[in-house]
């Protein structure tokens, strides 16, 4: 109850300080509104911003996806910020959530640095080229891959099967020589659960292609790399998911470095951004007790569909 | 060079050690803990820097209420439009509120950097030289993208 009278207090304070703050520039840019009126109206874009991301953090909590793949759909969709910007900053949000998690997710040994390693290592460096790409093409044709790819990420998320422990007859040589196996409590059933993966090469070659459209797109890629680790390399779910989480902190980083490199950074973008998701994420976590994530998930599917069509729409010129 | 089962008794030895089965190599804690702390000192360093930037305290080379006239640009339009250079040009920039924020940024991203550094002689020490050689790589591919090198090709 304490927590959540302080969450809404710094939520107020932080509404409060952006208009505050604003005032006299919004006084100014009323007195020429009728030079310009978006000079007037500047400041609703930021904190609009906070308040939405504030939601999509809650809301990304409790349908069990990361807050990076409903960023930049839903506000390359509806603000009107340059796609640079939005992605540089999606990459950023997705960051930033990473790294807040990856600390205790590698310390219970959920997340596994060693499954990781490699895996990060072609996913970076994809990203790299990825954001290069995605700062290469017009508009145009970012928003209409992306509303292509949001549409797809529609599809593996309502038809992608989970397993709980995939079962693994035998480490793939790859995997054997890397060493790559685990152990890790379940807490649910008090187990050590033992785990080793398959299938790695294969999997390796997939990491390119889910770093490329993390790069381009500043998605994140956790609806990507979870079911890569879970069903195609036979990690077990929980296993995934943390490592999936910790590995967009490496991801992310590569790709983040090259808008960061090329100027796509805008504070006032970026920082309402990453404190609104991060505050929505920590509210979120105390409302998962009670609420219905499956019913939220399919409100998060529609919402990423009928973003991904405006993003399909505005590509193609037809809703713009 | 240890095998796959002394990895294992290693990370089963850990968490009797810690006592409450946390399950976690030297590596992969040494990596989380610097994790940790930078993950909070660049959060706060975030909320900060724009507080002094959204405050006035320091002066923004871009006035806020102009920031909109550029956010529907694409960037190299946008640095073109306020004439600032590519790369790493916010360094010198710090006295302004807006290039302020540009540090906390760039320390979140530059702190997997760091973590990969870190765990590089615990692996070598450890004679797992595949591990060693997968993190210094991606320090490297790190570093290429930190530099502006790896994406010189990209507008």
């Amino acid at each position: 109850m304490r927590v959540s009278r302080t969450i809404a207090t710094a939520v107020i304070f932080f509404i409060s300080l952006f208009i505050l703050t604003t005032e006299p520039a919004l006084a100014s840019g009323i007195s020429k509104s009728a030079t310009s009126a978006s000079s007037t109206q500047w400041w609703i874009w930021p904190v609009l911003l906070f308040i939405v991301t504030l939601v999509m953090g809650i809301v990304a909590v409790l349908a069990g996806v990361g807050g990076g793949v409903l960023f930049t759909p839903i506000i390359g969709g509806f603000f009107p910020f340059n796609m640079d910007f939005v992605r540089a900053a999606g990459l950023i949000v997705a960051l930033s959530g990473s790294l807040a998690a990856g600390p205790g997710l590698l310390k219970k040994g959920m997340a596994d640095l060693r499954l990781a390693i490699p895996v990060a290592l072609i996913a970076s460096s994809a990203a790299i080229v990825g954001a290069m790409i995605g700062l290469a093409l017009p508009d145009n044709i970012t928003q209409t891959t992306l509303g292509i790819a949001i549409l797809a990420i529609v599809a593996i998320m309502l038809l992608a099967k989970k397993s709980e422990y995939p079962e693994v007859k035998k480490a793939d040589s790859l995997s054997s020589a890397l060493r790559i196996t685990g152990i890790y409590h379940e807490a649910a059933t008090g187990q050590d659960i033992n785990w080793k993966i398959h299938r790695t090469p294969q999997s390796l070659i997939t990491f390119i292609f889910i770093g490329i459209m993390a790069g381009m797109f500043g998605l994140g890629a956790g609806w990507a790399n979870v079911p890569v680790l879970n069903l195609m390399m036979g990690a077990p779910l929980k296993v995934s998911v943390a490592t999936s989480k910790f590995l967009l902190s490496i991801t992310d980083t590569s790709a983040a470095w090259v808008y960061i490199n090329k100027g796509a950074v805008i504070p006032m973008i970026i920082v309402p951004s990453v404190v609104g998701i991060m505050l929505g994420s920590f509210i979120g976590v105390r409302l998962l007790a009670k609420t219905k994530p499956s019913a939220i998930k399919i409100i998060v599917i529609a919402l990423l569909a009928f973003s991904g069509l405006r993003a399909l729409l505005k590509g193609i010129g037809i809703w713009t | 060079m240890s095998t796959p089962e002394s990895q294992l008794k290693e990370k089963q030895q850990v968490a009797v050690e810690a006592g409450k089965r946390l399950i976690a190599t030297e590596e992969q804690t040494t990596y989380a803990k610097i994790l940790d702390i930078g993950m909070k000192i660049g959060l706060i360093a975030i909320i900060v820097a724009f507080f002094l930037y959204a405050f006035g305290i320091l002066s923004p080379k871009i006035p806020v209420t102009e920031v909109s006239k550029y956010w529907g640009m694409k960037s190299h339009d946008y640095l073109e439009a306020v004439n600032i250079q590519p790369g790493w040009s916010w360094l010198s920039m710090y006295k302004h509120g807006d290039f302020l924020n540009f540090f906390p940024i760039a320390f979140l991203a530059g702190l997997t950097i760091v973590c990969y550094v870190a765990i590089i002689p615990i692996l070598i020490r450890k004679k797992d030289a595949i591990y060693a050689v997968l993190a210094l790589l991606e320090v490297l591919v790190l570093l290429g993208a930190a530099s502006g090198l790896l994406a010189a090709g990209g507008h």
